[in-house]
Protein backbone atom coordinates (compact mmCIF):
# COMPACT_ATOMS: atom_id res chain seq x y z
CA UNK A 1 0.00 0.00 0.00
CA UNK A 2 1.34 3.45 -1.16
CA UNK A 3 -0.30 5.51 1.31
CA UNK A 4 1.01 8.94 2.73
CA UNK A 5 -0.06 9.12 6.17
CA UNK A 6 -0.21 12.55 7.42
CA UNK A 7 -1.29 13.14 11.03
CA UNK A 8 -0.09 16.89 11.04
CA UNK A 9 -2.88 17.18 9.16
CA UNK A 10 -5.32 18.39 11.45
CA UNK A 11 -3.39 21.36 12.87
CA UNK A 12 -2.84 22.80 8.74
CA UNK A 13 -5.19 25.53 7.92
CA UNK A 14 -8.36 24.72 5.70
CA UNK A 15 -8.17 25.77 2.45
CA UNK A 16 -11.40 28.48 2.52
CA UNK A 17 -9.09 29.48 5.58
CA UNK A 18 -10.85 30.01 8.49
CA UNK A 19 -9.35 27.31 11.08
CA UNK A 20 -7.41 24.07 10.98
CA UNK A 21 -9.36 21.15 9.92
CA UNK A 22 -9.24 19.84 14.02
CA UNK A 23 -11.22 23.26 14.07
CA UNK A 24 -13.79 21.57 11.35
CA UNK A 25 -13.73 18.19 13.57
CA UNK A 26 -14.54 20.46 16.69
CA UNK A 27 -17.08 21.87 15.42
CA UNK A 28 -18.93 18.78 13.53
CA UNK A 29 -18.33 16.97 16.98
CA UNK A 30 -20.16 20.29 18.71
CA UNK A 31 -22.97 20.18 16.56
CA UNK A 32 -23.26 16.58 16.89
CA UNK A 33 -23.44 16.67 20.34
CA UNK A 34 -25.55 19.59 20.72
CA UNK A 35 -28.54 17.77 18.13
CA UNK A 36 -28.28 14.42 20.28
CA UNK A 37 -28.47 15.53 23.45
CA UNK A 38 -31.47 18.16 22.70
CA UNK A 39 -33.49 15.68 20.48
CA UNK A 40 -32.74 13.31 23.73
CA UNK A 41 -34.08 15.50 26.41
CA UNK A 42 -37.22 15.91 23.86
CA UNK A 43 -36.74 12.03 23.57
CA UNK A 44 -36.72 11.15 27.29
CA UNK A 45 -40.11 13.53 27.99
CA UNK A 46 -42.22 12.27 25.27
CA UNK A 47 -41.55 8.78 25.28
CA UNK A 48 -42.43 8.85 29.44
CA UNK A 49 -45.07 10.80 28.94
CA UNK A 50 -46.58 7.91 25.61
CA UNK A 51 -45.20 5.14 27.36
CA UNK A 52 -46.93 5.96 30.09
CA UNK A 53 -50.39 6.45 28.37
CA UNK A 54 -49.77 2.79 26.90
CA UNK A 55 -50.68 1.49 30.33
CA UNK A 56 -53.44 3.18 31.37
CA UNK A 57 -56.52 1.98 31.28
CA UNK A 58 -58.74 4.55 29.21
CA UNK A 59 -58.67 2.78 26.35
CA UNK A 60 -58.86 5.90 23.83
CA UNK A 61 -55.56 7.42 25.49
CA UNK A 62 -53.93 3.77 25.40
CA UNK A 63 -54.55 3.39 22.02
CA UNK A 64 -53.31 6.98 20.65
CA UNK A 65 -50.29 6.02 22.10
CA UNK A 66 -50.20 2.92 20.57
CA UNK A 67 -50.67 4.37 16.89
CA UNK A 68 -47.77 7.47 18.21
CA UNK A 69 -45.66 4.42 18.92
CA UNK A 70 -46.47 2.15 16.07
CA UNK A 71 -45.86 5.22 13.62
CA UNK A 72 -42.89 6.62 14.49
CA UNK A 73 -41.47 2.98 15.12
CA UNK A 74 -42.42 1.84 11.66
CA UNK A 75 -40.45 4.48 9.21
CA UNK A 76 -37.14 4.05 8.57
CA UNK A 77 -35.04 6.81 10.06
CA UNK A 78 -33.95 8.64 6.64
CA UNK A 79 -37.48 8.74 5.36
CA UNK A 80 -38.56 10.25 8.55
CA UNK A 81 -35.52 12.44 8.24
CA UNK A 82 -36.88 13.19 4.86
CA UNK A 83 -40.39 14.40 5.49
CA UNK A 84 -39.58 16.40 8.32
CA UNK A 85 -36.78 18.12 6.07
CA UNK A 86 -38.59 18.37 2.38
CA UNK A 87 -42.19 17.60 3.22
CA UNK A 88 -43.33 19.34 6.55
CA UNK A 89 -42.53 22.85 5.60
CA UNK A 90 -45.46 22.48 2.66
CA UNK A 91 -47.97 20.29 5.14
CA UNK A 92 -47.72 23.01 7.63
CA UNK A 93 -49.69 25.94 7.76
CA UNK A 94 -48.26 28.91 4.94
CA UNK A 95 -46.79 31.41 7.01
CA UNK A 96 -45.21 28.92 9.68
CA UNK A 97 -43.82 27.28 6.89
CA UNK A 98 -42.54 30.37 5.06
CA UNK A 99 -40.73 31.33 8.34
CA UNK A 100 -39.48 28.38 9.00
CA UNK A 101 -38.13 28.44 4.83
CA UNK A 102 -36.74 31.96 5.58
CA UNK A 103 -34.73 30.94 8.81
CA UNK A 104 -30.93 30.10 8.85
CA UNK A 105 -30.15 26.99 6.77
CA UNK A 106 -28.16 25.92 9.47
CA UNK A 107 -31.26 26.33 11.46
CA UNK A 108 -34.05 24.71 9.49
CA UNK A 109 -31.52 21.49 8.78
CA UNK A 110 -30.80 21.68 12.78
CA UNK A 111 -34.61 21.99 13.74
CA UNK A 112 -35.97 18.93 11.36
CA UNK A 113 -32.62 16.59 12.42
CA UNK A 114 -33.80 17.27 16.02
CA UNK A 115 -37.42 16.67 15.76
CA UNK A 116 -36.31 14.08 13.55
CA UNK A 117 -34.32 11.87 15.90
CA UNK A 118 -36.07 13.78 18.84
CA UNK A 119 -39.82 11.21 17.89
CA UNK A 120 -38.33 8.45 16.29
CA UNK A 121 -36.02 7.67 19.91
CA UNK A 122 -39.39 8.48 22.05
CA UNK A 123 -41.03 6.10 20.11
CA UNK A 124 -38.05 3.92 21.83
CA UNK A 125 -38.56 4.99 24.93
CA UNK A 126 -42.18 5.22 24.98
CA UNK A 127 -41.90 1.30 24.39
CA UNK A 128 -39.00 0.77 27.66
CA UNK A 129 -41.34 2.58 29.69
CA UNK A 130 -43.98 0.94 29.18
CA UNK A 131 -42.32 -2.26 29.68
CA UNK A 132 -40.79 -1.11 32.78
CA UNK A 133 -44.34 -0.06 34.20
CA UNK A 134 -45.89 -3.55 33.08
CA UNK A 135 -42.78 -5.72 34.40
CA UNK A 136 -43.58 -4.39 38.13
CA UNK A 137 -45.86 -6.65 40.07
CA UNK A 138 -49.36 -5.43 39.70
CA UNK A 139 -49.92 -5.53 43.48
CA UNK A 140 -47.88 -2.34 43.31
CA UNK A 141 -50.48 -0.38 41.54
CA UNK A 142 -53.56 -1.43 44.12
CA UNK A 143 -51.34 -0.74 46.99
CA UNK A 144 -51.17 2.89 45.93
CA UNK A 145 -54.63 3.35 45.50
CA UNK A 146 -56.52 1.19 48.17
CA UNK A 147 -53.60 3.85 50.55
CA UNK A 148 -55.86 6.48 48.86
CA UNK A 149 -53.36 8.01 45.65
CA UNK A 150 -55.05 8.93 42.55
CA UNK A 151 -53.89 7.07 39.42
CA UNK A 152 -51.43 9.82 38.65
CA UNK A 153 -49.99 9.72 42.20
CA UNK A 154 -49.63 5.89 41.91
CA UNK A 155 -47.63 6.97 38.62
CA UNK A 156 -45.63 9.56 40.07
CA UNK A 157 -45.08 7.88 43.22
CA UNK A 158 -45.09 4.03 43.30
CA UNK A 159 -44.80 3.17 39.68
CA UNK A 160 -42.82 5.27 37.80
CA UNK A 161 -39.42 5.66 40.82
CA UNK A 162 -38.99 1.91 40.29
CA UNK A 163 -39.83 1.28 36.05
CA UNK A 164 -37.12 4.14 35.34
CA UNK A 165 -34.84 2.37 37.75
CA UNK A 166 -35.28 -0.55 35.90
CA UNK A 167 -34.82 0.65 32.55
CA UNK A 168 -31.63 2.47 32.70
CA UNK A 169 -29.81 -0.57 30.55
CA UNK A 170 -31.86 -0.64 28.17
CA UNK A 171 -32.16 3.50 28.13
CA UNK A 172 -28.40 3.38 28.11
CA UNK A 173 -28.86 1.84 25.02
CA UNK A 174 -30.82 4.23 23.15
CA UNK A 175 -28.80 7.05 24.57
CA UNK A 176 -26.14 5.57 22.66
CA UNK A 177 -28.24 4.82 19.57
CA UNK A 178 -29.14 8.96 18.98
CA UNK A 179 -25.39 10.06 18.95
CA UNK A 180 -24.67 6.99 16.70
CA UNK A 181 -28.47 7.64 14.14
CA UNK A 182 -27.34 11.63 14.16
CA UNK A 183 -24.90 10.72 11.59
CA UNK A 184 -28.07 10.22 9.15
CA UNK A 185 -28.33 13.79 9.37
CA UNK A 186 -25.63 14.67 7.30
CA UNK A 187 -28.03 13.51 4.25
CA UNK A 188 -29.86 16.49 4.86
CA UNK A 189 -26.49 18.59 4.59
CA UNK A 190 -25.99 19.60 8.23
CA UNK A 191 -22.41 19.26 8.98
CA UNK A 192 -22.22 17.32 12.10
CA UNK A 193 -19.35 14.81 13.16
CA UNK A 194 -19.71 12.49 9.92
CA UNK A 195 -20.32 15.20 7.69
CA UNK A 196 -16.81 17.06 8.44
CA UNK A 197 -15.33 14.07 8.44
CA UNK A 198 -16.53 13.64 4.50
CA UNK A 199 -15.60 16.78 4.17
CA UNK A 200 -12.05 16.25 5.69
CA UNK A 201 -11.31 13.62 2.79
CA UNK A 202 -13.01 15.81 0.03
CA UNK A 203 -10.33 18.65 0.95
CA UNK A 204 -7.01 17.01 1.98
CA UNK A 205 -7.39 13.21 0.75
CA UNK A 206 -6.47 12.54 3.53
CA UNK A 207 -9.54 9.49 4.23
CA UNK A 208 -7.72 7.28 6.75
CA UNK A 209 -6.77 9.75 9.36
CA UNK A 210 -10.39 11.48 8.74
CA UNK A 211 -12.44 8.40 9.59
CA UNK A 212 -10.10 7.51 12.21
CA UNK A 213 -10.58 10.91 14.22
CA UNK A 214 -14.30 10.53 13.42
CA UNK A 215 -14.46 7.24 14.87
CA UNK A 216 -12.63 8.19 17.57
CA UNK A 217 -14.91 10.96 18.83
CA UNK A 218 -17.81 8.56 18.37
CA UNK A 219 -16.09 6.48 20.39
CA UNK A 220 -15.43 8.73 22.98
CA UNK A 221 -18.99 10.32 22.89
CA UNK A 222 -20.37 6.97 23.74
CA UNK A 223 -17.64 5.92 26.36
CA UNK A 224 -18.65 9.02 28.24
CA UNK A 225 -22.17 7.94 27.85
CA UNK A 226 -21.79 4.51 28.93
CA UNK A 227 -19.73 6.13 32.19
CA UNK A 228 -22.06 8.42 33.23
CA UNK A 229 -25.14 5.74 32.77
CA UNK A 230 -23.34 3.21 34.70
CA UNK A 231 -22.43 5.99 38.16
CA UNK A 232 -26.54 6.31 37.59
CA UNK A 233 -27.53 3.10 38.17
CA UNK A 234 -25.19 2.65 40.47
CA UNK A 235 -26.49 6.05 42.07
CA UNK A 236 -30.40 4.85 42.03
CA UNK A 237 -29.99 1.36 43.17
CA UNK A 238 -32.16 0.22 45.39
CA UNK A 239 -31.04 -1.19 48.76
CA UNK A 240 -32.21 -4.75 48.93
CA UNK A 241 -33.40 -5.27 45.19
CA UNK A 242 -31.57 -6.34 42.08
CA UNK A 243 -28.47 -6.57 43.19
CA UNK A 244 -27.84 -3.41 45.60
CA UNK A 245 -26.68 -3.31 49.10
CA UNK B 1 -69.74 0.12 58.97
CA UNK B 2 -69.76 -2.62 55.57
CA UNK B 3 -72.91 -3.64 53.55
CA UNK B 4 -72.88 -5.50 51.01
CA UNK B 5 -76.22 -6.44 49.25
CA UNK B 6 -76.50 -9.04 46.12
CA UNK B 7 -73.10 -7.98 44.28
CA UNK B 8 -72.59 -9.57 41.12
CA UNK B 9 -69.63 -9.47 39.34
CA UNK B 10 -68.41 -11.70 35.73
CA UNK B 11 -65.45 -11.51 33.82
CA UNK B 12 -67.44 -12.50 30.42
CA UNK B 13 -69.45 -15.58 30.78
CA UNK B 14 -67.69 -16.17 34.25
CA UNK B 15 -69.28 -15.48 37.20
CA UNK B 16 -66.48 -14.62 39.64
CA UNK B 17 -69.37 -13.17 42.60
CA UNK B 18 -72.56 -14.55 42.51
CA UNK B 19 -75.23 -12.12 44.48
CA UNK B 20 -73.03 -12.01 47.47
CA UNK B 21 -74.76 -10.00 50.68
CA UNK B 22 -73.01 -9.65 54.03
CA UNK B 23 -73.20 -7.01 56.70
CA UNK B 24 -69.75 -5.64 59.05
CA UNK B 25 -70.77 -3.95 61.86
CA UNK B 26 -68.37 -1.38 63.72
CA UNK B 27 -65.89 -3.44 65.90
CA UNK B 28 -66.57 -7.08 64.01
CA UNK B 29 -63.84 -8.97 62.43
CA UNK B 30 -65.01 -11.51 60.09
CA UNK B 31 -63.35 -14.23 58.73
CA UNK B 32 -63.56 -14.77 54.63
CA UNK B 33 -62.57 -18.38 53.63
CA UNK B 34 -63.13 -21.21 50.67
CA UNK B 35 -61.49 -23.00 48.21
CA UNK B 36 -59.33 -21.13 45.48
CA UNK B 37 -60.82 -19.43 42.99
CA UNK B 38 -64.50 -18.90 45.10
CA UNK B 39 -64.03 -15.25 45.05
CA UNK B 40 -63.34 -14.42 48.45
CA UNK B 41 -60.12 -12.33 47.43
CA UNK B 42 -62.38 -10.36 44.71
CA UNK B 43 -65.31 -10.05 46.92
CA UNK B 44 -63.00 -8.16 49.43
CA UNK B 45 -61.27 -6.03 46.77
CA UNK B 46 -65.17 -5.16 45.63
CA UNK B 47 -64.94 -3.82 49.23
CA UNK B 48 -62.74 -0.70 48.35
CA UNK B 49 -63.19 -0.78 44.38
CA UNK B 50 -60.02 -2.23 43.37
CA UNK B 51 -62.41 -4.53 41.92
CA UNK B 52 -64.96 -3.35 39.92
CA UNK B 53 -68.30 -5.21 39.96
CA UNK B 54 -71.72 -4.97 37.62
CA UNK B 55 -74.70 -5.33 40.05
CA UNK B 56 -75.40 -5.14 43.78
CA UNK B 57 -74.43 -2.45 46.51
CA UNK B 58 -71.56 -2.20 48.40
CA UNK B 59 -71.81 0.82 51.13
CA UNK B 60 -68.82 1.45 53.37
CA UNK B 61 -69.15 3.94 56.03
CA UNK B 62 -72.23 5.40 54.48
CA UNK B 63 -70.55 5.71 51.10
CA UNK B 64 -71.73 3.62 48.11
CA UNK B 65 -68.42 2.03 46.28
CA UNK B 66 -70.40 1.08 43.28
CA UNK B 67 -71.72 4.65 42.50
CA UNK B 68 -69.34 6.26 39.92
CA UNK B 69 -70.12 10.14 41.61
CA UNK B 70 -67.89 8.42 44.63
CA UNK B 71 -64.61 9.64 45.26
CA UNK B 72 -63.12 6.20 45.22
CA UNK B 73 -59.55 7.63 46.49
CA UNK B 74 -61.07 9.92 49.85
CA UNK B 75 -62.87 6.13 49.98
CA UNK B 76 -59.70 4.00 49.95
CA UNK B 77 -57.67 6.66 52.06
CA UNK B 78 -59.51 5.46 55.59
CA UNK B 79 -60.15 1.70 54.68
CA UNK B 80 -56.99 0.10 55.54
CA UNK B 81 -55.72 -2.81 52.70
CA UNK B 82 -53.19 -5.45 53.44
CA UNK B 83 -52.03 -7.53 50.74
CA UNK B 84 -50.76 -11.28 50.50
CA UNK B 85 -47.32 -9.67 48.71
CA UNK B 86 -46.92 -6.97 51.35
CA UNK B 87 -46.54 -4.40 48.45
CA UNK B 88 -44.42 -2.05 50.23
CA UNK B 89 -42.86 0.43 47.96
CA UNK B 90 -39.29 -0.89 47.63
CA UNK B 91 -37.85 2.41 46.42
CA UNK B 92 -38.58 4.33 49.37
CA UNK B 93 -37.28 3.53 53.42
CA UNK B 94 -39.48 1.65 55.72
CA UNK B 95 -39.95 5.81 56.92
CA UNK B 96 -41.03 6.95 53.84
CA UNK B 97 -43.25 3.94 52.94
CA UNK B 98 -44.95 4.61 56.35
CA UNK B 99 -45.41 8.12 55.79
CA UNK B 100 -45.86 9.17 52.27
CA UNK B 101 -49.82 8.26 51.81
CA UNK B 102 -50.42 10.45 55.28
CA UNK B 103 -48.29 13.09 53.38
CA UNK B 104 -49.86 13.28 50.01
CA UNK B 105 -53.12 12.09 50.49
CA UNK B 106 -54.11 13.00 54.15
CA UNK B 107 -51.76 16.28 53.69
CA UNK B 108 -49.90 15.73 57.09
CA UNK B 109 -46.70 17.35 57.31
CA UNK B 110 -43.80 15.35 56.83
CA UNK B 111 -42.62 15.28 61.07
CA UNK B 112 -46.12 14.57 61.74
CA UNK B 113 -46.23 11.65 59.45
CA UNK B 114 -42.79 10.13 60.03
CA UNK B 115 -43.39 10.52 63.84
CA UNK B 116 -46.57 8.82 63.68
CA UNK B 117 -45.41 6.19 61.46
CA UNK B 118 -42.44 5.37 63.51
CA UNK B 119 -45.02 5.12 67.15
CA UNK B 120 -47.20 2.17 64.65
CA UNK B 121 -43.41 0.70 63.45
CA UNK B 122 -42.58 0.37 67.08
CA UNK B 123 -46.27 -0.89 67.91
CA UNK B 124 -45.08 -4.04 65.42
CA UNK B 125 -41.97 -4.49 66.93
CA UNK B 126 -39.84 -3.00 64.15
CA UNK B 127 -38.77 0.58 65.37
CA UNK B 128 -34.88 -0.77 64.74
CA UNK B 129 -35.40 -0.84 61.10
CA UNK B 130 -36.87 2.46 59.87
CA UNK B 131 -34.14 3.16 57.78
CA UNK B 132 -34.05 -0.04 56.25
CA UNK B 133 -35.51 -0.71 52.64
CA UNK B 134 -38.07 -3.10 52.23
CA UNK B 135 -35.36 -5.48 50.13
CA UNK B 136 -33.75 -5.94 53.27
CA UNK B 137 -36.56 -7.06 55.82
CA UNK B 138 -38.00 -10.58 55.82
CA UNK B 139 -41.32 -11.49 54.51
CA UNK B 140 -43.02 -11.21 58.03
CA UNK B 141 -41.22 -8.03 58.93
CA UNK B 142 -42.43 -6.60 55.51
CA UNK B 143 -45.88 -7.65 56.05
CA UNK B 144 -45.92 -5.99 59.54
CA UNK B 145 -44.45 -3.24 58.35
CA UNK B 146 -47.71 -3.49 55.40
CA UNK B 147 -49.90 -3.16 58.45
CA UNK B 148 -48.29 -0.45 60.27
CA UNK B 149 -48.35 1.47 57.04
CA UNK B 150 -52.23 0.91 56.75
CA UNK B 151 -52.65 1.67 60.35
CA UNK B 152 -51.13 5.38 59.91
CA UNK B 153 -53.85 6.16 57.70
CA UNK B 154 -56.25 6.22 60.89
CA UNK B 155 -58.40 3.59 58.86
CA UNK B 156 -62.22 3.36 59.93
CA UNK B 157 -61.89 -0.56 59.09
CA UNK B 158 -59.14 -2.98 57.61
CA UNK B 159 -58.72 -5.33 54.64
CA UNK B 160 -56.66 -8.49 54.49
CA UNK B 161 -56.29 -10.20 51.36
CA UNK B 162 -54.28 -13.48 52.62
CA UNK B 163 -51.70 -11.78 54.70
CA UNK B 164 -50.03 -14.74 55.84
CA UNK B 165 -50.03 -16.99 52.04
CA UNK B 166 -46.91 -15.76 51.15
CA UNK B 167 -45.20 -16.44 54.26
CA UNK B 168 -42.65 -18.94 55.44
CA UNK B 169 -44.23 -21.18 58.21
CA UNK B 170 -42.11 -19.79 60.84
CA UNK B 171 -43.15 -16.37 60.24
CA UNK B 172 -46.91 -16.38 60.10
CA UNK B 173 -47.60 -16.06 63.93
CA UNK B 174 -45.77 -12.41 63.88
CA UNK B 175 -48.34 -11.31 62.01
CA UNK B 176 -51.04 -13.22 63.25
CA UNK B 177 -49.96 -11.78 66.53
CA UNK B 178 -50.22 -8.28 65.39
CA UNK B 179 -53.60 -8.97 64.01
CA UNK B 180 -55.05 -10.79 66.75
CA UNK B 181 -53.65 -7.76 68.90
CA UNK B 182 -55.86 -5.23 66.23
CA UNK B 183 -59.13 -7.00 66.41
CA UNK B 184 -58.79 -7.22 70.49
CA UNK B 185 -58.45 -3.56 70.29
CA UNK B 186 -61.77 -2.86 68.32
CA UNK B 187 -60.64 -2.75 64.56
CA UNK B 188 -63.23 -3.26 62.59
CA UNK B 189 -61.33 -5.90 60.19
CA UNK B 190 -62.20 -8.39 57.20
CA UNK B 191 -59.78 -11.14 56.86
CA UNK B 192 -59.18 -13.71 53.84
CA UNK B 193 -56.93 -16.48 55.76
CA UNK B 194 -56.77 -19.95 56.08
CA UNK B 195 -55.49 -19.95 59.09
CA UNK B 196 -58.35 -21.06 61.20
CA UNK B 197 -56.56 -21.24 64.76
CA UNK B 198 -56.85 -17.48 64.23
CA UNK B 199 -60.38 -17.64 62.80
CA UNK B 200 -61.32 -19.63 66.30
CA UNK B 201 -59.27 -17.21 68.33
CA UNK B 202 -60.38 -13.42 67.24
CA UNK B 203 -63.49 -14.08 64.11
CA UNK B 204 -66.97 -12.79 65.34
CA UNK B 205 -68.02 -14.18 62.37
CA UNK B 206 -67.07 -16.52 59.90
CA UNK B 207 -68.51 -16.34 55.90
CA UNK B 208 -67.60 -19.40 53.62
CA UNK B 209 -67.18 -19.00 49.78
CA UNK B 210 -67.39 -21.89 47.12
CA UNK B 211 -67.87 -20.82 43.41
CA UNK B 212 -68.33 -17.16 43.95
CA UNK B 213 -71.35 -17.49 46.60
CA UNK B 214 -71.39 -16.46 50.09
CA UNK B 215 -72.17 -20.37 51.05
CA UNK B 216 -72.27 -20.17 55.18
CA UNK B 217 -72.36 -16.91 56.76
CA UNK B 218 -72.56 -17.68 60.85
CA UNK B 219 -71.25 -17.41 64.33
CA UNK B 220 -67.64 -19.02 64.37
CA UNK B 221 -68.73 -21.33 66.82
CA UNK B 222 -71.72 -22.27 65.13
CA UNK B 223 -68.92 -22.90 61.65
CA UNK B 224 -66.66 -24.73 63.27
CA UNK B 225 -69.19 -26.73 65.50
CA UNK B 226 -71.38 -27.36 62.56
CA UNK B 227 -71.31 -26.38 59.29
CA UNK B 228 -74.52 -26.63 57.77
CA UNK B 229 -73.30 -26.96 53.95
CA UNK B 230 -71.98 -29.99 52.79
CA UNK B 231 -68.82 -28.12 50.79
CA UNK B 232 -67.65 -26.02 54.35
CA UNK B 233 -68.06 -29.80 55.59
CA UNK B 234 -65.32 -30.96 53.60
CA UNK B 235 -63.42 -27.91 53.40
CA UNK B 236 -63.02 -27.98 57.19
CA UNK B 237 -62.21 -31.46 57.13
CA UNK B 238 -59.92 -31.14 54.82
CA UNK B 239 -58.03 -28.15 56.36
CA UNK B 240 -57.88 -28.92 60.17
CA UNK B 241 -57.02 -32.88 59.52
CA UNK B 242 -53.47 -31.73 61.20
Amino acid sequence: MNYQWNWSIFLQPTVVGDTTYLGWMFAGLQMTVMLSLSAWVLALLLGAVVGVLRTVPNKLLSGLATAYVELFRNIPLLVQLFIWYFVMPELVPQSLGDAYKQSHPVQQQFLAAMLCLALFTSARVAEQVRSGINSLPKGQKNAGLALGFTLPQVYRHVLLPMAFRLIVPPLTSEFLNIFKNSAVCSTIGLLELAAQGRQLVDYTAQPYESFIAVTVAYVAINVIVMTLMKLLEDKVRVPGYMGGK
Amino acid sequence: MIQISHVSKNYGTFDVLKDCSTTVSKGEVIVVCGPSGSGKSTLIKCVNGLEPFQSGEIIVNGTSVGDPKTNLSKLRAHVGMVFQNFELFPHMSITQNLAIAQVKVLGRKQDEAVDKGLKLLDRVGLKAHAHKFPGQLSGGQQQRVAIARALAMDPICMLFDEPTSALDPEMVNEVLDVMTELAQEGMTMMCVTHEMGFAKRVANRVIFMDHGRIVEDDSKEAFFANPRSERAQQFLAKILHH
